[in-house]
């Protein structure tokens, strides 16, 4: 049982890693990473979000939406969920730790309408995972992220300082270096049989 | 009343706002389902229809929504349509939707969905607001079948599942990898052919 649910943090941290196997959250992973120190606040906002998320969806889902056969709506009901509680806690941020909303309040405007938290329920709900599980899928993911972000981050402070061609400055050079960075990534994909 | 350029909406959508190449937004899904052309054309058919529909639907009801509580509004009316699609998808076309499902209901979150129905369907006339979602989804449509022909002929020799070459020339095309480098050399050589024929700056925009 617990090394189950260790395969599929590793998992889910590693081999099918949000960025680099699955292609999720490229939105943030380029719009984030011309900062080292925004690309690490956002890897903690995403991965308590994720966390969180993950296990009231988990909730709705299997309390709610199985027993009254409800899981054509997991769309609808999961973006739901995630946008409010994403809203609750800004506004709860904002009354209790100031210091911490400032920090990271702005990322929290951003995750919302985001592919990946709305895939770690999306994921749970399809594998039928149970709660633990979910957890360790939603860790897992958010560790990975948070992982490839500062990778990524880390790599264009660097690029700053090469000559690019003109045409391939910006997103282009990005995405071909996050293609060399998901090649090594690939490496990861023998260690575990799911 | 002014007339409506419907022409320049059209234009709009397809090159000087193409959702993947130019504005850069919702990219995921344009590395993830375009290792075939199949795959990117059902993805590109499904995100036509959907923005098409949103709006649509933005446009009708935009009078009744109040403007404080518009974006949820508007996440439900997207909400719906994709959830319309993903139903259709399932049962339709099962194959392909078992590589793909999650990107399909993923489209729910997708800025350019959003994006649109808040610039302009909002404050447009129902037609205007069908033809521009529906030019938003065909350059988003355009753009996937082109790294989709791109990856599959160079990864697998083939199209559209026909075999054409009968080798593999460059099987990492069809792999995760590839679909990054076929992406970034995608954008890299429009921004080349912008700047060196049609004198613009060739830069992509920012990614949200």
């Amino acid at each position: 049982m617990l090394e189950h649910v260790l395969t599929i943090f590793v998992a889910s941290a590693l081999i099918n890693n949000f960025v680099f196997s699955r292609y999720l959250g490229l939105c943030i992973f380029f719009g984030v990473t011309k900062r080292m120190e925004t690309a690490v606040g956002m890897s903690f906002t995403f991965t308590a979000v994720m966390l969180i998320g993950a296990a009231l969806n988990w909730l709705i889902y299997t309390y709610v939406m199985i027993p009254y056969q409800l899981g054509f709506l997991k769309i609808v009901i999961f973006i739901g969920v995630v946008a409010a509680f994403v809203q609750a806690a800004d506004t709860i941020m904002k009354k209790v730790t100031p210091a911490l909303y400032y920090k990271l309040g702005i990322y929290l405007a951003l995750i919302v309408t985001n592919c990946i938290i709305l895939a770690v329920p999306l994921i749970n709900a399809e594998e039928h995972y149970s709660l633990l599980e979910s957890m360790a899928l939603a860790l897992g993911s958010g560790l990975g992220f948070g992982l490839a972000l500062i990778i990524m981050a880390s790599i264009r402070e660097k690029l700053e300082l090469a000559d690019i061609p003109k045409s391939f400055q910006g997103l282009p050079i990005s995405f071909v270096l996050t293609g060399l960075i998901a090649l090594a990534f690939l490496g990861f994909s023998g260690m575990i049989t799911l | 009343m002014t007339k409506v350029d419907y022409w320049t909406i059209f234009k709009n959508g397809i090159f000087g706002e193409n959702p993947v190449f130019r504005l850069a937004l919702s990219l995921c899904p344009a590395v993830a389902v375009t290792s075939g052309v199949k795959n990117g054309f059902l993805m590109g058919v499904a995100v036509l229809f959907v923005m098409t529909m949103v709006n649509a639907t933005v446009s009708l009801l935009r009078k009744f929504i109040n403007p404080k509580v518009r974006i949820p509004s508007y996440m439900f009316i997207i909400a719906t349509w994709v959830t319309v699609t993903d139903q259709v998808m399932a049962a339709y076309q099962r194959a392909v939707y078992k590589d793909m499902g999650l990107y399909i209901m993923l489209i729910v979150a997708f800025a350019i969905v959003l994006s649109r129905a808040e610039m302009f369907a909002s404050r447009n006339k129902f037609l205007p607001s069908v033809v521009d979602g529906a030019s938003m989804g065909l350059g988003f449509l355009l753009a996937l079948v082109l790294l989709g022909i791109f990856r599959e002929f160079l990864g697998k020799g083939s199209l559209w599942g026909h075999q054409i070459l009968g080798s593999k020339p460059l099987l990492i095309m069809i792999l995760p990898t590839g679909g990054f480098f076929a992406m970034g050399l995608m954008m890299g050589f429009l921004n080349w052919i912008d700047r060196k024929f049609f004198g613009g700056t060739g830069s992509s925009g920012g990614a949200h």
